[in-house]
């Protein structure tokens, strides 16, 4: 049984947000993962990152495919509506979804393996179809519910828990999602949460297809010497980019910035992305100069994290596909049936 | 169609005998136009076939077409009968000879007495190939050098020329095809006088060169006031539409793809926001069928309607979402135009092979609701009736069409639609109905049977702000949606499947039983377009002296109504279109029948079932069966309705 309900219990003065819940109120029951796992702290993030964006828990369609990364949507926004589909065909789950109903937010969460090994397809494709959506990665370079075998995103040379080295190239999914389309490509890791919180809201805020490849070890099958996906290799080789803040549009932007140092970025619903570049040189809107320095950092043996790409001018799928406004699941009998008028003179146009 | 073989050229010495004049056949023949494909031959040869339509004469054209684009032998048979038979018949009376590269084929397939028309531009020694019947030499290529300068217009217009010399042939009402041309090119009025002239010509040079008309005419009818004309596939994209729904998620695949072409033609025309001019519809062309299956999960989770169209190898790869939705209780509406398998098969050709392959859909207990059309009429009625049932029942609903139905003209019922009726959205849960359900202290959970017929009561995501979500899962799991190990609780769930499934059987449409004048010992029974052969089968035999009870399966579970015909009946001919006979086994699996009692009668070489094979198999069978009893009249030559089967 891996079902195991929290109590509700909480302390009275637990913060609340615009909605006036807590964070508990972004919960789930509790996590059935192993103690330390990383996808507990994407889950715990979140939990953050929507109760204080204020977002509706009911408002937002989580979607999974399958393996640990996939049960997690179980364990945040009890709230939600979720669909934990099978192994590799999230994308397409959360297509259909989209496309029957533009107004929910959907988070999808998926793993390396059900994204680049069984799911490299739909992957590809959702991004291609530039999808109004948010997808984690939680990339942990191996498959932990089958018990450690090596995944599509296993780095070349990197060790088993046997000591068994990897002998093929990895996907690189972030470089991939940029050569497709993504108009938000990020990598954060698992064991910074100030990173992948303002990335999280960032994403949500994003209007198209907005990827996180967020690096989450595995600590019962990837967690040893050897590995490019332990705690300890990508906290050694980690290199960051730039650090964000997320300002949502309706509050005041407060904080003063040194000018040079920051850009800011407003999105799709008026909030406001402030980047702290740490690599003065790099631009998060040049898609082409952002594949070429991934490429060089991961050759040079670092782990890129941060916001990698933005572009907030392209249109998402419905824009288009050209659908209405209303949601088409809104749409009732008298918008969609022409009638019996109407079919007697299609009869006729058939004799 | 066999290969080219000189040796079987088929020379009768006896010729002023095999030539002597028959008498006149009127509104009763084939004729078969034997073309090369990508030359514009198929919007000539329906012309042909849809004029004997406004003449109100029962006509049923066949498009037999290679998994190609340009350059090899295609067909197109055009069976006109005044009795109302559209099956198949596997003679040809009259055969339009205009590709060189099946000619001695096409010459061959012609009954003696028959006639041959081809192009006499350069001359053709007609004795040399068969002397048993009537050569028409009409100069096609040398009349289009000669009226035509364009390149384009020389090739194209040969067509109509031809269909020119048959309205004097055949003594068809010239005007009846001239206004089928204006109706045609309505909007490309350019268009209209050079097809006229090139129909004229063609009617002219045979009216004064030929002996016209033949003994194989047309009579104007007027028997078909109450039916039009359409072929399956354009029917039940329609009749998405009609059913209201707003997502299509395909990949395209032979023979499907045109009723997804349908349900974009016709949603261009009637589902466009007049204010926005934006789509009330959205279909994505998915990038192989297990994404566009799960694409209409997606949506029809979300509450909108979706399907998608397919054939066997995209039912293949659906399989895997198929069970998800089957066991998570999701609606799909899933068409199945079925073609030749195994594997990538006959692409071009007509089976009914994937019934087993759709009843039992993915691995594990699963179990799926089939429907199965056998004219248009139907086509858009369980198109329409699907959502329905898919929505309903909360499962996936799979129709199997095929190609001869999909593909295909039919002269079929008109279409209605009632304006009082209201979809059936099934047990969908408001935001007001979870309140009221929490004001009376009930606890609401996803699976839970409360009302004992085996379906939950569903909600839409974003419902309510804190209550009725639940987390969708093809795990196993308890009346709550919560993931269970637990044994007896995953019984359960699979036993309420189970009774859902009996529920759902009383709701599916009706088999249609055609009982004998004397209330016959025997049966038959067949289901989807075996149909279309399956009156005149049992007039044939009837004919013979042999009376059966008829049963038409219309769909999966089967109702008490099929096994209490079996039942009834001392044995049961089982008509099908595949080797295995799977609605054979299917019956069998399901209804714990005797095997013994259900005689199978197959058919499956890619072409559409005869009459004439359902006839003789079935009189051979009880001549077997009961030997005593002489029903079969021995002396004609059975041997070419037995092609097909083995």
């Amino acid at each position: 049984m891996s079902y195991i309900a929290k109590s509700k219990f909480h302390h009275p003065k637990l913060p609340v947000n615009d909605l006036g819940l807590t964070r508990r109120d972004y919960e789930g029951p509790l996590s059935t993962l192993c103690a330390g796992c990383g996808h507990d702290s994407i889950s715990a993030a979140i939990i953050q990152a929507c109760h204080e964006v204020s977002i509706e828990p009911h408002k937002v369609a989580k979607l999974s495919g399958i393996g640990c990364s996939s049960k997690t949507p179980t364990y945040y926004l009890d709230k939600s509506h979720g669909f934990n589909s099978v192994h590799g065909r999230m994308p397409s789950i959360a297509t259909g979804a989209n496309v029957a109903n533009k107004d929910l937010l959907y988070i999808g969460m998926s793993g390396d393996g059900d994204t680049a090994s069984i799911g490299l397809g739909q992957f590809s494709h959702v991004v291609r179809r530039k999808l109004n959506m948010v997808y984690i990665v939680a990339n942990n370079g191996t498959y932990g519910l089958t018990k450690g075998q090596n995944s599509a995103m296993t780095d070349l040379g990197s060790k088993n828990k046997k000591g068994v080295e990897n002998p093929f190239d990895a996907i690189d999914i972030a470089s991939l999602a940029l050569q497709l389309g993504a108009t938000f490509v990020a990598r954060s890791f698992s064991g910074d949460k100030d990173q992948l919180v303002p990335l999280l809201k960032a994403a949500m805020a994003h209007n198209g297809f907005a990827l996180i490849d967020c690096l989450s070890p595995c600590v019962t099958f990837n967690n040893h010497v050897g590995s490019t996906k332990s705690y300890d290799y990508v906290r050694d080789h980690n290199e960051t980019l730039n650090r964000t803040d997320f300002v949502p549009m309706k509050e005041e932007i407060v904080t003063h910035y040194e000018p040079g140092s920051s850009r800011e970025v407003c999105l799709h619903d008026g909030s406001v992305l402030h980047l702290h570049k740490l690599d003065d040189e790099y631009d998060t809107s040049d898609r082409v100069a952002a594949l070429h320095y991934l490429q060089r950092k991961q050759h040079e043996g670092k782990v890129l994290t941060g916001l990698l790409y933005v572009n907030t001018d392209t249109p998402d799928l419905h824009e288009i596909t050209n659908t209405v406004d209303k949601p088409l699941n809104q749409l009732v009998e008298a918008d969609l049936c022409p009638g019996n008028a109407a079919l007697q003179s299609i009869n006729e146009s058939l004799r | 169609m066999r290969a080219v073989d000189n040796k079987a050229v088929n020379v009768v010495e006896n010729t002023a005998e095999n030539r002597k004049v028959s008498a006149v056949r009127i509104n009763d023949f084939v004729i078969k136009f034997a073309n090369v494909n990508g030359t514009g031959s198929a919007s000539a040869n329906h012309l042909f076939a849809k004029s004997i339509f406004r003449l109100g004469i029962p006509v049923s054209p066949r498009n037999v077409f290679p998994s190609n684009i340009q350059g090899l032998p295609t067909w197109y048979e055009v069976r006109v009968s005044e009795q109302g038979y559209l099956g198949r018949k596997d003679t040809v009376d009259i055969m339009v000879a205009m590709n060189a590269q099946s000619f001695l084929d096409d010459v061959n397939n012609v009954a003696p007495g028959g006639y041959v028309l081809y192009d006499a531009t350069k001359p053709l020694d007609t004795e040399r190939y068969r002397s048993d019947i009537h050569w028409i030499g009409i100069p096609i290529t040398e009349i289009c050098l000669r009226e035509f300068s364009n390149p384009k217009q020389r090739q194209l217009f040969k067509n109509i020329v031809y269909v020119g010399a048959l309205i004097a042939l055949l003594d068809i009402e010239f005007a009846v095809v001239k206004d089928l041309i204006k109706d045609q090119f309505s909007g490309k009025e350019k268009l209209i006088t050079p097809n006229v002239f090139a129909l004229e010509l063609g009617c002219q040079w045979a009216r004064e060169n030929l002996s016209c008309p033949l003994n194989i005419r047309v009579k104007r009818l007027d028997k078909l006031a109450n039916k039009i004309l359409i072929d399956g596939n354009e029917a039940a994209g329609l009749g998405c539409v009609y059913a209201g729904a707003t997502v299509a998620a395909w990949y395209p695949i032979t023979p499907s793809t045109s009723l997804v072409d349908s349900y974009s033609k016709y949603c261009e025309r009637l589902r466009i926001d007049a204010g926005t001019g934006k789509k009330k519809f959205a279909i994505v062309q998915a990038e192989d069928e297990l994404s566009a299956v799960g694409m209409v999960l997606g949506a029809s989770w979300n509450g909108a309607r979706a399907f998608t169209a397919t054939s066997g190898p995209g039912l293949s790869l659906m399989s895997e979402f198929l069970g998800l939705a089957y066991y998570s209780e999701v609606p799909v509406v899933l068409f199945d135009v079925q073609r030749g398998g195994p594997s990538t098969g006959m692409p071009t050709r007509t089976q009914q092979s994937d019934v087993l392959a759709a009843a039992y859909a993915s691995h594990g207990d699963s179990k799926h609701l089939l429907l199965f059309p056998a004219n248009p009429t139907e086509c858009f009625q369980f198109a329409a009736k699907a959502f329905d049932l898919a929505e309903r029942f909360q499962t996936p609903v799979i129709t199997l069409s095929d190609l001869e139905l999909g593909m295909n003209d039919w002269a079929t019922d008109k279409f209605e639609w009632d304006d009082t009726a209201r979809y059936d959205r099934g047990k969908v849960l408001t935001a007001d109905d979870l309140d009221a359900l929490t004001a009376q202290g009930k606890e609401w959970g996803r699976y839970d049977d409360v009302d004992g017929d085996g379906i939950g009561y569903r909600t839409y995501p974003g419902v309510h702000p804190d209550k009725g979500a639940y987390m969708t899962r093809g795990t196993s799991h308890d009346a709550f949606a919560r993931y269970t190990e637990k044994g007896d609780i995953y019984v359960e769930g699979m036993e309420r499947l189970r009774r859902k499934f009996k529920t759902a059987a009383k709701a599916l449409p009706a088999p249609i039983i055609k009982p004998s004048d004397q209330n016959s010992l025997y049966g038959v029974i067949c289901y989807g377009t075996t149909d279309l052969a399956m009156q005149e089968a049992l007039d044939l035999l009837t004919a013979q002296g042999i009376e059966l009870d008829m049963m038409r399966i219309r769909a999966f579970p089967f109702c008490d109504d099929v096994f209490d015909f079996v039942e009834h009946h001392k044995q049961v001919f089982v008509v099908e279109q595949n080797r295995d006979a799977q609605m054979r086994m299917l019956m069998i699996n399901e209804g714990d029948i005797n095997p013994v009692k259900l005689d199978a009668v197959l058919h499956y070489d890619g072409m559409p079932i005869t009459a004439t094979f359902i006839a003789d198999s079935i009189a051979e069978k009880l001549q077997q069966l009961i030997p005593n009893k002489q029903f079969v009249d021995s002396t004609p030559d059975k041997t070419s309705s037995k092609k097909g089967a083995k």
